[in-house]
């Protein structure tokens, strides 16, 4: 990272070759602020960020085109067919939303918990809930059949005078999956709007001071605000709370509420839940660590907080792992033979090679961070993250297709083969989401400015009243310059 | 806190640009001291508390711990809403599944029951989220009367650092205890780095025009497709539906009756190639299809074996497709027959008794084609009755012809009733 920026900060904080003075150095919170909107405030973003943007712009163009192949030619371009009806279409769309419930316990089950570390990662994480989100409300919407009807599953007033099946889990999805990004966008804005008053603050352009002030809100720092503000961060946080839980609870009942061996299990909201906590992390840590170090946001996003990331990754691996036994357990306890069958079928099947992968990457891959030097160290816990990604993509395939592919009836088995049109669709939603998460690094304050001020606070607070419901406590900051 | 006396505040002077005279200044929002941390601000904030001025503010980057009890703020209302926003949106979620799945649009699916608690909670659940969500997010923008865009403060340079890295108090000149000289030395002495005055701007806070301009422009183009849609609701077309997407309505292959430039003459429908003869079409055998001898002549008997599963069918046959006008003995006393009476009142032409002479004279080959084409009101049923029922059911009808005419002794021994 280089190249002096090419305007003066506002006031004393920046001298004109681009370093933070001594006045700002002085200043923590200087620090902070400096070290975050300096990632947003350079005039040109680095080259680096043009040839990534072209490649995940590709990749995206690649998803729409991919896509319009599809409503265009119809869901017979995917390998999905009797009796697999959903295949890679339903196991992406779980994966992303999995992916996308990590930023919403960072920014609200933590918070709840009053686990200050959060700070330095719950902008980016909550961005990336957005942005998973969208790519993975994409996929039940293209896998219809018909996308231009759609609309249907919403409850308006029709010629019609049909209504939707409220007692369906598909609908369920409907409104848990729009609520969830509701939510998660109101609380990501409502989170920024400190950090989007500091940006207009410092603005130098008149173009920036309008559109940092818009989005701002006129917010001027007030206590009185703050207090307002403080209490409705903690409603919304703890409506998070239960809303995070509920989401994939409902995205595991599509397939706990049918009768299907392998899917009729009331083990599924939790272990989706736990399941999407691993994956969702794992994803936090695989963008957050080159992040830090490319944006030099090592003394705020520090190594204690990748280590606390790493424990709830192996937590979460253990209790997903725990899952996988108890399931055979249940099934051989259970003695129905169609359950035990889809269990061994799984392991010993024509899919073993799904299940092992998906084992090995969730399973024992994570164990290496009962280790705290493995926990600490970049080179050995961004394979690692990469192989839990992996593994729970496979995860949610394993129980998506194999239970499809051989189900009750032996004469109805099948076996399932992608098409290009699928894995092109995969690897392009990894596209959206990244162009969205380097639009979000280039326009955005990624890191919580005003949340990393308020824990970073040097001495202990005298009194503890109601009004302010921060979590208290010091955490040290450590004011190296920023690189 | 000094004791002195305040000043008469003298009304602002009407604002006039600055250059015009040096002496009409704008009037004073208020004063903004400036702190370089918020150790001192807890202190400073009780200072103005209990000195019992009541428009003031403590400006900071992040919220200071304990700085509501210091300034006296009471505890929002916020929760509240929040609360009765929440159970709303329960009970509308409820509402709204169980009138639309259980009263307005009913049907049954998988044997579940139209409103069960259990199944509707899952969308309950998100809409009380929802609602709450909404309500905490805009009733707090609301309560803190944000989006703000002008305000006084905004023009000093020096609060621009308020978001960033400094902190400040603000006491606002329309205080009723706030006196220049006693306002700042208590600021002073609360440990402020600075204390500056702060103006309101002669700027009036408009939108700018660029902004009303596009405003109304979009206003006006998000009218056109409401209003093109009551056009359409309100008035009749003889044009089929604009549909945005045919989907199966368009489907590449021909309709009947339409126009295709495949064929030379443009037909859709052709005619079967020369030759070619439908199965069960030739129909040669007049006797079986049409009850003709060769000749022209009705033919006597049936052309296949009468049996009495032959006759048997024909019973069967008969009752269907007969006996509702010629009644179940072939009298022509039918139930249809009756009513017909009944309806047309005496102008009803009755069918014919089967058991009149001229009928029992009747060739069975004409009784054949009286039941495939039909007499005076009676329709033809060769369409709906193949030939070998029909020359059953003319089997039949000559066996009842027989048993109305019969005597005692025509009947077999083994079927002859003891008489009692």
């Amino acid at each position: 990272m280089d190249t002096a920026l090419e305007h003066v900060g506002k006031g004393d904080l920046v001298n004109p070759s681009g370093h933070a003075t001594e006045a700002a150095l002085a200043s923590p919170l200087g620090t902070i602020t400096e070290t975050i909107c300096r990632i947003v405030e350079r005039p040109k973003p680095p080259k680096a960020w043009y040839v990534a943007f072209a490649f995940t712009t590709s990749a995206t163009l690649m998803m729409f085109g991919m896509i319009g192949y599809l409503i265009s030619t119809g869901v017979g371009v995917w390998g999905n067919n009797v009796p697999i009806g959903w295949a890679w279409d339903i196991t992406n769309f779980v994966f992303w939303v999995g992916i996308g419930h990590a930023g919403t316990l960072i920014s609200a089950v933590l918070f709840v918990f009053r686990q200050n570390w959060r700070t330095s990662i719950n902008r980016s994480a909550e961005a990336m809930t957005i942005f998973a989100v969208c790519c993975a409300g994409v996929f039940p919407a293209v896998h219809v059949g018909r996308v231009w009807a759609v609309y249907w599953l919403f409850p308006y007033p029709n010629q019609m005078r049909m209504w939707p099946n409220f007692r369906s889990p598909l609908l369920w999805d409907v409104f848990a999956i729009s609520t969830y990004a509701t939510v998660s966008i109101l609380f990501w804005y409502m989170g920024m709007i400190p950090d989007l008053a500091t940006l207009r603050d410092r603005g130098v352009t008149k173009f920036r001071r309008m559109s940092y002030g818009l989005l701002a809100l006129g917010w001027r720092g007030s206590a009185r605000h703050w207090h307002r503000y403080e209490r409705a961060y903690l409603i919304l946080a703890g409506l998070a709370t239960p809303l995070v839980l509920s989401v994939h609870s409902v995205v595991s009942f599509d397939f706990a509420t049918s009768v299907i061996p392998g899917w009729h299990t009331t083990i599924f909201p939790p272990y989706f839940v736990a399941g999407a906590i691993f994956s969702g992390f794992a994803m936090v840590v695989t963008l957050m660590v080159p992040a830090r170090r490319f944006f030099g946001l090592k003394n705020i996003l520090t190594m204690d907080h990748i280590d606390n990331m790493n424990k709830v990754i192996l937590a979460t691996g253990c209790m997903v792992g725990y899952a996988y036994s108890i399931e055979f357990f249940t099934a051989w306890y259970s003695g129905n033979g169609f359950e035990r069958f889809a269990f061994l079928n799984r392991a010993f099947g024509p899919y073993y090679w799904a299940y092992w992968s998906m084992v090995s990457c969730n399973v024992l891959a994570p164990q290496v961070f009962w280790s705290r030097y493995c926990r600490r160290s970049v080179w050995v816990m961004m394979p690692i993250v990469i192989l839990v990604n992996i593994g729970m993509w496979f995860e949610r395939f394993v129980i998506v297709v194999t239970s499809l592919s051989r189900d009750f009836l032996p004469s109805s088995w099948g076996y399932f083969r992608p098409t290009f049109v699928d894995v092109l669709t995969l690897v392009g939603s990894f596209g959206l989401f990244l162009t969205l998460f380097l639009l979000f690094v280039r326009l955005l304050p990624m890191v919580a400015m005003a949340e990393v001020k308020a824990v970073s606070a040097h001495h202990e607070p005298k009194h503890h009243d109601h009004g302010s419901l921060l979590p208290s406590g010091p955490v040290e900051l450590v004011t190296a310059p920023a690189v | 806190m000094s004791e002195s006396t305040p000043k008469p505040d003298a009304l602002p002077d009407p604002i006039v640009s600055s250059e015009a005279s040096s002496s009409v200044v704008a009037p004073l929002y208020g004063l903004v001291a400036e702190f370089v941390s918020d150790e001192e601000l807890i202190g400073a904030a009780r200072c103005l508390r209990d000195a019992g001025y009541t428009r003031w503010d403590v400006f900071s980057p992040y919220p200071i711990h304990g700085i509501d009890q210091a300034m006296g703020i009471r505890p929002t209302r916020l929760p509240w809403f929040v609360l009765v926003a929440g159970l709303t949106g329960g009970v509308l979620a409820i509402l709204m599944q169980w009138w639309t799945n259980a009263v307005d649009y009913q049907f049954l699916i998988s044997g579940k029951p139209l409103f069960s608690l259990p199944a509707n909670i899952p969308v309950t659940f998100e809409v009380i989220i929802l609602f709450s969500a909404f309500t905490t997010f805009l009733g707090m923008l609301v309560l803190n009367r944000l989006a703000e865009f002008h305000h006084p403060l905004f023009s000093s340079e020096r609060f621009a650092r308020v978001t960033s890295d400094r902190f400040a108090i603000v006491v606002e000149a329309s205080d009723p205890i706030f006196n220049d000289t006693s306002t700042r030395e208590l600021l002073d002495d609360a440990g402020s780095l600075e204390v500056e005055e702060c103006r309101f701007s002669g700027e009036s806070p408009a939108i700018p025009k660029q902004i009303i301009v596009a405003l109304a422009f979009i206003g006006l183009l998000a009218i056109v497709p409401p209003a093109l849609v009551a056009k359409a609701r309100a008035s009749k077309s003889d044009q089929p539906p604009i549909r945005i997407d045919l989907g199966m309505s368009r489907q590449p292959k021909l309709k009947p009756q339409t126009l295709t430039s495949v064929f030379a003459d443009g037909r859709e429908q052709r005619l079967p190639v020369i030759g070619t003869v439908s199965r069960g079409g030739k129909q040669t055998d007049d006797h079986f299809y049409r009850g003709k001898i060769a000749g022209g002549a009705w033919a006597k008997g049936l052309p296949m074996p009468a049996t009495p599963e032959l006759i048997r069918r024909g019973q069967d046959r008969f009752k269907i497709y007969c006996m509702t006008c010629h009644g179940l003995a072939g009298y022509g006393d039918g139930p249809t027959a009756k009513r017909a009476e009944q309806l047309q009142e005496g102008t009803w032409v009755p069918p014919a008794s089967m058991h009149a002479d001229h009928v029992k004279a009747q060739p069975d080959g004409e009784l054949f084609n009286t039941i495939t084409n039909g007499i005076r009101n009676m329709m033809g049923y060769g369409g709906r009755i193949p030939p070998e029922d029909r020359w059953a059911i003319v089997l039949y009808v000559r066996a009842l012809q027989r048993s109305q005419g019969a005597k005692l002794t025509d009947v077999p021994a083994d079927v002859t009733p003891t008489p009692k």
